[in-house]
């Protein structure tokens, strides 16, 4: 009994100090500007919603509706991409017999590794003779192009798992590949397309490096980007609106993790000990 | 692995008829490679042809407004010889490196090993002590941090009501902000926690049994079992970790206001080469730094799996082999 408490009390106390930063930004995203300087509980003791009205128009001439509007297109256009491409080429390594897949495969995997710093550059480059810079297209094309290679791992992990009587018992009624991917396997891998579409789109939501270097016009920016405008105005008036629209930013973050708890949790354990 | 051999051998016993009749399927090969069509040009050109290109610009002066121009070695002499701000960023870079995911991976370890009971409420803590690895590297979060540890920040604000009166600046102070930066990261032990969690699930209780009859205390089941036995899986959070703390960028740029001060003490690789090549258009030099990174992750890497055989265990390497 008493050994159980000690486990609990231990517990909480790293809860605490997790917690913590994520307490205060909520408090303070509440909290009237003199009650920020002066008061050292979190919580407010006056609430008011006043940071939220001051953040969403912080910015002249956009307001954070039009970053939220961005960061939707690009979110959802990265997890239709993604889903798509990934699961094509899963798919092929997982089942299909082709010259070189193993050297491919070997390619796939390296990729997973290698920084993406090394390519921003040449990258960069490319989009811009596309006429691409300042708009999305660089932050979702290559996502149809299969260029998440840990998703790609993710789902041949998943579609080994497959018991491969399935496909054959498909094949035997007459379905080609492409039926057999459609019909048959998709359904069946349906939990690491979920997980996909989750971490795509969660990822895809708090990237900053990508979407700060090709986005430069504030009516292009996404929510992260939009959010980075504030460390220019660095006084302690403006950490009231700062923190409400930082904790806008996290709301769907906090949504799908309330939904999605039990799947992202195990999704993570999943990659971990089966790669 | 398993899984995949019985799939190819399934598939070589059965023989040729069924396949036959059906459109698009006239060779076995076909069909991976129009399975693979999006991967192949992704990769040639998003991957392949970027990487060849920023090879290529790290021997050039490419500035985005002129074309390249050849310059042999000179980016690579110029960041060894006569750019102390790089030296200091790949410092500041190893150090953050060396000491922030060691941490990270300690303090995860060690919760993971005081959740891992079948206790009600320890499926609770370990979603609880995730959030962080999900809210890490968003910008929300810097700034928060940024708020915290800055100018008329709650960690002052609250030191002082404790009687202790620093009036520190954290995030301004040389001495002080790059730890900051660690704190940070190693907040989010979340998520090699819950991989060592699912590794350590998998432990077979029989080795614990065993241990406690022959009179092992538990450091030692802990040293003698619980070690070689999660091995594998200390080594890919490793990897993984390693690999992310080099590319830090997102916090160190927010806390730093993009400049990587104070004194460049939150200079971090990345954001030194975002600040040549996105703000001063020096593609070829950043390109050279990019290639410089490649290099010394790459070696770490190889470093890592060529160490790994003498300390990573597979339990299962009898019917790998």
């Amino acid at each position: 009994m008493t050994r159980k408490a000690i486990w609990h009390a231990g517990l909480i106390v790293v809860l605490v100090v997790i917690l913590y930063p994520v307490v205060w930004m909520i408090g303070t995203s509440f909290k009237p500007a003199q009650e920020i300087i002066s008061a050292v509980s979190p919580w407010p003791s006056h609430w008011t919603v006043q940071n939220y009205k001051a953040g969403w128009i912080a910015n002249p001439g956009v307001t954070f509706g039009t970053f939220f509007a961005n960061s939707i297109i690009v979110s959802l256009g990265a997890v239709a991409g993604n889903l798509i491409a990934c699961s094509l080429t899963a798919y092929a390594f997982a089942r299909l017999r082709f010259r070189f897949r193993g050297l491919f495969f070997a390619l796939m995997i390296v990729t997973i590794l290698l920084p993406y710093h090394v390519l921003i550059v040449p990258q960069y480059a490319i989009f811009r003779s596309f006429g691409w810079v300042n708009t999305f297209l660089p932050l979702i094309v290559p996502k149809f192009l299969a260029t998440d290679a840990f998703f790609i791992f993710l789902m041949v992990q998943f579609m080994r798992g497959v018991p491969p009587e399935l496909d054959e018992a498909a094949r035997l009624d007459g379905c080609g590949p492409y039926r057999t991917f459609w019909h048959i396997m998709l359904p069946l891998v349906r939990p690491a397309l979920i997980t996909t579409a989750i971490f795509t789109f969660l990822w895809t939501w708090n990237d900053y490096f990508t979407q700060l270097i090709y986005l430069n016009s504030t009516s292009k920016f996404t929510v992260p980007v939009g959010l980075g405008l504030f460390i220019d105005q660095s006084g302690i008036a403006d950490y009231g609106p700062m923190m409400a629209m930082s904790m806008l930013a996290l709301l769907p973050v906090f949504l799908f993790f309330l939904a999605f708890q039990r799947l992202i949790v195990e999704g993570i354990a999943a990659a971990g000990v089966k790669g | 692995m398993s899984v995949s051999f019985r799939t190819r051998a399934v598939a070589r016993v059965r023989p040729g008829p069924v396949r036959a009749g059906k459109r698009g399927t006239r060779s076995p090969g076909t069909a991976g490679y129009i399975f693979l069509i999006p991967w192949f040009a992704g990769f040639a050109l998003f991957t392949l042809g970027p990487m060849v290109f920023s090879l290529y610009l790290s021997f050039t002066n490419y500035t985005l407004l002129s074309a390249p121009q050849w310059v042999g070695l000179a980016n690579y002499r110029r960041m060894f010889t006569s750019d102390p701000r790089y030296i200091h960023s790949l410092e500041v870079t190893v150090q953050y490196v060396v000491v922030s995911v060691p941490l990270k991976l300690a303090v995860a370890l060690a919760v993971a090993l005081v959740l891992n009971r079948r206790r009600r409420g320890s499926g609770l803590y370990r979603s609880l002590f995730y959030i962080p690895s999900l809210l890490g590297t968003s910008v929300s979060v810097a700034l928060v941090w940024r708020a915290i540890f800055g100018e008329g920040g709650t960690l002052d604000s609250t030191l002082k009501v404790a009687g202790v009166h620093t009036s520190n600046i954290w995030t301004e102070d040389p001495r002080w902000a790059l730890w900051t930066l660690v704190l940070l990261v190693v907040w989010q032990f979340g998520a090699p926690m819950v991989i060592f969690l699912a590794g350590l699930k998998q432990i077979s209780q029989h080795l614990y049994d065993a241990a406690a009859v022959d009179g092992a205390n538990w450091w030692r089941r802990f040293v003698s079992i619980t070690v070689p036995m999660l091995s594998p899986v200390i080594f890919f959070n490793l990897m993984l970790e390693l690999v992310g703390a080099f590319q830090a960028f997102t916090p160190a740029y927010i806390i730093s206001g993009g400049l990587g001060g104070p004194a460049d003490s939150t200079l971090f690789y990345t954001l030194y080469m975002y600040i040549m090549g996105f703000q001063n258009f020096e593609f070829g030099y950043a390109s050279a730094m990019a290639w410089v990174l490649l290099a010394i992750v790459g070696a770490c890497t190889a470093l890592m799996f060529r160490f790994a055989r003498s300390w990573v265990f597979y339990a299962d390497d009898g019917d790998r082999r």
